[in-house]
């Protein structure tokens, strides 16, 4: 195929259009906007995630939850579209009870972990539009993290694991940021330095954050102070 | 009476409930997020006793790196190995699936499983999908009948071969072969008594080299060097071979924050429950 | 429906600024790319243009080196007219005319500019492709810039342009903090952008004058 020009300028914004930028809103990621990281600390773990709820630049709920608890030691964050987010959490939550039933005990991060992949896998071909942040306790209280894409490739880390519209911001600052064998206070100090610092450069994100930090002992879950806009 | 539907879990195979609403969404112009994808340099070769198979350690999601040390060498069977490159979850799936397949058929024949055995049941279902799985695999092994290498392309295609690569790296990392990997292979014992061919310590090597090929010279690999080397009656998971490529700098002072730096607007703490260990209670089976 | 030509590539590549109370830095990595490809690992994409301004540029590398030479003449006749260096903030605004001068045919390129101005002051002007610039305390382009922004956000923190009366954007950072301040950020951005990488060129300018120093980045 060639194309061919009646004049120069013709041609000149034929090729200025390379450079229009693309509508943002086609990435069904960005509808909702979302931030969702988690860090591996000394025998404890971070998540953390922000709370804006958007319809693509439009700021709809800013107490949003993206972080699921599945039991005492093992929480979920979807990032993504919200509506997905919450539909994969509901089976999420079922499959998880009928395993309570049938095996009288909690799951292990992992075999959660490969739930999360099989659940997302089965939809190869028509996937939910969610990003999973699993990170959780194991039986000895080793701590797990772990995320995947939206059809379930599992990327277990030993140091942190990101995921939403803020990701790209988040591996940087967490590249830099993260240290190993952390206690629980330096754990989220870090965690929500480097999550407020991603949402600050993220249009789509932000408005304070949510921490959750476990310990084989507590948990604690502080809600943070973030720029309004 | 409203006809109550519970929902089971399902027996298997994929699920296209969702596969209408998204293209509606793909019509109004909102498109699907991109998938994990291993850039990825994988490579096998065939030497005297058996095969080596290699692969870098790095997975990307468009120009991020998502997970730099992944594993890309599959178990298939105790004798069998596959490396995959393409989309993460395709390859790690399938490789998964046929590998429960090969089970259950040891299982049922009390047999070994053979080579082409997998080589069959991955391309038929590679071919099912029409390359809409995509999964392009290195495929290595030692049965009954000698070590074996094969490729598997997404559509299905498969090719036997001495020495092979694929993903985004292959040719960074074929360049290595064919230049230094020696002719005359086969696995007739009488002629391989004429022509040399490499051994174990020289295979693992020239894979560690094509690797690292790809490493250097191609965008999408990086990382580190896995090798997997099967003989007969043996397989050496070498996991992280050969770890070139180390973090160059860390600052001098670090980043350290001090306690209370972060704006808290509100603490809820709650104590966990010891779990009460049950005493003479046998733990349940995985 | 076929792909059609693009008169444009991406070679990729991040560049950093970072302007002190008497300095600057300004850093760029060496690697220049296209698709998966690396074109070559040593290739500087920091040029400079005057006594005390240096730009360093990513984006469309051929595009970049037109607007270098465009700048060096224009610069050599601004001298010859003036008999004088051209000043930071001048070069940077025959910076930001100049790529607005080509408006609807872009030259490729995402700027930063650093260097001192009248008084001595370390300067970083951060532009887009299009000529809109912008003075600010420190600034990221490039591929990496994702990345390595929160980090200095979050190590720099600029006060608001709002605020009144007007507050310095210099960074409080000594000379050596702000240096490797940049060599990790480059060294966590080349873990994770992979057109980042090879080495780090770092360039200073103080009163005593430009201090060129190089650290390598992984290779993968």
């Amino acid at each position: 195929m060639s194309i061919t020009f009646s004049n120069n300028i013709e041609a000149l914004i034929f090729i200025s259009l390379f450079l229009t930028i693309v509508p943002w809103a086609e990435k069904i990621f960005e509808y909702n906007g979302s931030a969702i990281v988690a860090m591996v600390g000394k025998n404890c773990f971070a998540i953390a995630s922000d709370r804006r709820l958007g319809v693509q630049l439009q700021t709809v709920a800013t107490d949003f939850q993206r972080i699921y608890k599945i039991h005492d030691k093992l929480y979920i964050g979807l990032a993504g579209l919200a509506t997905d987010a919450q539909t994969l959490h509901q089976r999420l939550v079922f499959r998880h009870n009928l395993y309570q039933l049938r095996e009288e005990r909690n799951m292990k991060p992992e075999t959660f972990a490969s739930l999360v992949s099989a659940v997302l896998y089965e939809k190869r071909f028509g996937p939910y539009f969610c990003q999973p942040v699993i990170a959780g306790l194991g039986e000895k209280d080793e701590p797990f993290i772990c995320t995947m894409d939206s059809i379930g490739a599992k990327e277990l880390a030993k140091d942190f694991v990101v995921g939403g519209t803020a990701s790209e911001s988040l591996y940087g600052a967490c590249e830099s940021m993260y240290k190993p064998n952390m206690e629980p206070e330096e754990l989220f100090e870090t965690i929500s330095q480097a999550l407020l610092a991603s949402v600050d450069r993220d249009c789509l994100s932000g408005w304070g954050g949510h921490v959750i930090v476990v310990t084989p002992t507590e948990v604690t879950e502080r809600k943070l102070k973030g720029r309004m806009d | 009476m409203s006809k109550a539907t519970v929902e089971l879990p399902p027996k298997g195979g994929f699920n296209f409930d969702l596969c209408r609403r998204n293209d509606m969404l793909t019509k109004n112009g909102v498109h699907a997020p991109s998938f994990l994808k291993t850039g990825t340099t994988i490579v096998g070769l065939v030497f005297q006793d058996g095969v080596v198979l290699g692969a870098d350690t790095r997975a990307t999601e468009g120009p991020i790196v998502a997970d730099k040390n992944c594993e890309k060498i599959h178990y298939m069977a105790p004798n069998i190995y596959c490396c995959g490159a393409g989309t993460a979850a395709d390859t790690e799936n399938v490789t998964d699936m046929i590998s429960s397949q090969l089970l259950l058929h040891r299982y049922a024949t009390g047999r070994e499983s053979r080579v082409v055995t997998a080589l069959t049941l991955l391309k038929t279902h590679l071919f099912g999908y029409q390359g809409h799985v995509s999964a392009a695999l290195v495929l290595g092994g030692v049965d009954i009948t000698g070590p074996h290498l094969h490729t598997i392309y997404p559509h299905g295609s498969t090719d036997t071969l001495p020495f092979a690569t694929m993903g985004s790296g292959s040719l960074a990392a074929m360049a290595i072969f064919e230049s230094k990997y020696r002719e005359g292979l086969t696995f007739n014992l009488v002629y391989c008594a004429f022509v040399e061919i490499p051994q174990r310590d020289e295979g693992v090597k020239l894979v560690t080299e094509a690797i690292c090929s790809g490493i250097f010279n191609d965008l999408g690999s990086g990382s580190n060097v896995d090798v997997c080397v099967i003989t007969k009656g043996k397989v050496e998971y070498l996991r992280n071979h050969q770890k070139p490529n180390p973090r160059t700098y860390i600052s001098s002072k670090g980043f350290s924050f001090l306690k209370g730096q972060t704006e808290v607007l509100s603490t809820k703490v709650t104590l966990l429950e010891k779990p009460q260990q049950e005493e003479g209670v046998d733990k349940m089976e995985e | 429906m076929g792909s059609r030509w693009s008169p444009y590539d991406n070679n990729g590549g991040t560049c950093v600024a970072i302007a002190g109370s008497d300095y600057c830095v300004i850093a760029a990595d060496t690697r220049m790319s296209t698709g998966y490809s690396i074109l070559t690992r040593d290739y500087s994409k920091i040029c400079k243009l005057a006594d005390k301004a240096v730009m360093a540029s990513s984006g469309f590398q051929a595009d970049v080196r037109a607007l270098q030479k465009n700048l060096a003449a224009k610069h050599l006749a601004y001298q010859h007219q003036h008999n004088k260096q051209m000043s930071c903030p001048a070069m940077a605004h025959l910076l930001s005319n100049t790529l607005y001068y080509k408006r609807f045919f872009p030259y490729y390129s995402f700027n930063v500019l650093g260097g001192l101005d009248n008084e001595g002051k370390g300067c970083v002007f951060t532009y887009d492709a299009v000529g809109s610039y912008e003075r600010v305390g420190y600034s990221t382009q490039g591929s990496g810039s994702s990345l390595i922004m929160p980090v200095l956000d979050n190590q720099l923190k600029s006060p608001s342009p709002l605020l009144l009366p007007a507050k310095d954007a210099v960074t409080p950072l000594s000379e050596s903090d702000a240096v490797d301040l940049v060599k990790d950020v480059f060294a966590s951005a080349t873990e994770r952008d992979i057109y980042t990488g090879d080495a780090v060129e770092i360039v200073v300018i103080n009163a005593k004058g430009i201090r060129r120093e190089s650290i390598d980045l992984r290779k993968d």
